[in-house]
């Protein structure tokens, strides 16, 4: 234990968020919805506020001197997510708004390029809201069918229904790396290979994973994968749409306008190569810049800092929360990451919620949007601690003092 | 704590534990379903009305200790009423749970009502104490339009 406190100086690495200095409601905030949204570090910050002092300018556009280092900065964000997400190509990489956005577009350009009537895509029962309605809208307009992998008590997927679920049809397998509300990190290889042994492509949700573990996409060979850079340290309204070129090539664009063209006549477009195909009009370029630096910034402290870091705080907030009488985990996955999910006998997650909140604790409560997991453990919501690498130990030892007033309120 | 005191009163605990009216009505004349997507909270009410009087009203669903005690006291406070009396009685509710602070408000005027004088502290949670209010409002409308065309 020594070493690692040893190798993770948290208390330093919480110095460079300006925001968990502060207090809420008298009370020191702890916050613990991570999986919602994570904070971002002062180097961050500093690079947007660079960007609008310095060389705020359009991208690809000018010949002038701002709009060459506004490029430069942008497409040296491209590369640093190449470089983190371990990707052969830039041309696959692709800035979308976020998670949703990325799916979105796959949703769309996959129905328009490949899906005819009668076919299947494949997602989990553990998906969030945003890897199930972009699918039901797609097969909906396409005739298409959504299949779905069922999940045990546990929270995991139960891998022979996932087999029986793959045949001819199957068009694409959708999948959460990291699920937001259970916690369970899904056997992404298996999953991976069983898929590509009927040759259907796989999209991996990862919104939940580049928070907390190393993604290495050519070992990993699925096809496309998605996240947010406001889980991973970053600004808000950027995200990445990783896709292999071979598919990205095939795949018809998904907007249409500025960027993404070679040539615009009233006869017809020629769309622009990979990955401008994909990216129509001025994108958000200040916070493209703010994701590379955050990559750079957790690479910085690494992944595997982190993830044994986190993995200590989990195993005792698992522990701590045990000791409490008529308190249920949702999810025990045996392989999990990020978040945990609970519900206390007879109180409502919401109450836990607003009372947590003026002890100054900071957790998501609700469905998470995941309302079929809702379904599927037949609560109506849950209360989610969600960590980061900069939550301590006596962090989660406010978690559970402030549960304590809760029954004490509510017994 | 004193503002989660005065958002958790006990009457407010009580009826949570124990709501009042809690039952599906089978001849209710009129109900609707409310939905807080927020928290995933759902309530349904049923009222049966005879000549423009509510003469039984009842919910169900599940949802936080605010809006199980706000349905719970509504139906309490609204059997007997006829409905334009629910509705005005709503609007003094409404202004009650979402006044700003520094506005005095005489508790006296509210009757059973009061004890959610605390949630204006809470302006997250003003939705979870109307949801069963609005619904029953929607209750009121829906059936009403039909009754028009008749
Ligand atoms: C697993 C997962 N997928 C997708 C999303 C959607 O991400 P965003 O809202 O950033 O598009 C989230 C965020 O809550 C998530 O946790």
């Amino acid at each position: 234990m020594n070493t690692t406190l040893q190798q993770f100086n948290v208390e330093k690495i919480r110095t460079d968020f300006p925001i968990l200095q502060q207090e809420v409601h008298g009370k020191p905030l702890v916050y613990l919805d991570n999986a919602a949204t994570s904070q971002t570090p002062t180097v961050v910050i500093e690079a947007l506020q660079k960007y609008y002092r310095e060389y705020n300018s359009n991208v690809h556009r000018g010949v002038h001197r701002l709009s060459h280092i506004a490029t430069d900065a942008y497409e040296g964000a491209r590369e640093k997510v190449r470089r983190f997400l371990n990707a052969s190509s830039l041309q696959e990489i692709i800035f979308t708004k976020g998670t949703t956005d990325g799916i979105n577009l796959l949703a769309s350009s996959i129905g328009r390029g490949l899906i005819k009537p009668g076919d299947e895509i494949v997602i989990s029962a553990m998906e969030h809201h945003s890897n199930i309605v972009p699918w039901q809208l797609m097969c909906e307009d396409r005739g298409a069918r959504l299949r779905v992998i069922p999940i045990n008590d546990d929270g995991e997927i139960i891998f022979e229904a996932y087999e029986d679920l793959l045949n001819e049809r199957t068009k694409l397998v959708s999948i959460v790396h990291t699920s937001n509300s259970l916690g369970t990190v899904n056997p992404l290889r298996q999953i991976i290979d069983l898929a590509h042994n009927k040759n259907v492509p796989v999209l991996v949700d990862g919104a939940q994973a580049v928070p907390h573990t190393a993604v290495d996409l050519r070992a990993l060979d699925c096809d496309f994968f998605v996240f947010s850079s406001h889980k991973v340290f970053g600004p808000t309204g950027v995200g990445v749409l990783y896709g292999k070129k071979e598919w990205l090539e095939k795949l018809p664009p998904y907007q249409g306008g500025g960027d993404m063209i070679l040539n615009v006549t009233f006869a017809g477009t020629k769309f622009n190569e990979l990955p401008y195909k994909f990216e129509a009009g001025t994108p958000n370029i200040a916070d493209v810049i703010g994701l590379g630096v955050a990559l750079d910034y957790v690479q910085q402290i690494g992944y595997d800092a982190i993830s044994s870091w986190e993995n200590e705080l989990i195993q005792y907030a698992l522990k701590r929360l045990q000791e409490i009488e008529g308190l249920r985990f949702i999810g025990n996955a045996k392989h999990r990451a990020g978040a945990i999910s609970f519900v206390l006998e007879n109180i409502h997650p919401h109450d836990i919620g607003t009372i947590l909140d003026r002890e100054g604790v900071a957790v998501r409560t609700g469905h998470h949007c995941t309302q079929p997991v809702m379904q599927c453990f037949k609560v109506p919501a849950t209360t989610r601690a969600s960590f980061a690498f900069y939550n301590t130990k006596e962090e989660i030892d406010l978690l559970i003092k402030a549960l304590y007033k809760v029954i004490e309120m509510f017994s | 704590m004193d503002e989660l005191r005065d958002l958790y009163q006990e009457v407010i605990l009580d009826h949570n534990k124990n709501p009042k009216n809690y039952f599906q009505m089978d001849e209710a004349t009129h109900s609707a379903e409310g939905h807080n997507p927020l928290c995933g909270d759902q309530v349904e009410v049923f009222l049966k009305v005879d000549n423009e009087r509510i003469i039984d009203i009842s919910f169900q669903g599940h949802g936080c200790a605010i809006s199980k005690a706000a349905s719970s006291v509504m139906t309490t406070m609204l059997k007997g009423k006829t409905i334009t009396e629910a509705k005005k009685l709503f609007e003094k509710y409404q202004h009650l749970i979402t006044a700003e602070m520094s506005e005095a408000v005489d508790l006296h005027e509210y009757g059973h009502l009061a004890v959610f004088a605390g949630v204006r502290e809470f302006p997250m949670r003003v939705k979870c104490a109307s949801l069963s209010w609005h619904t029953m409002l929607q209750a009121l409308e829906e059936k009403k339009e039909i009754a028009t065309t008749e």
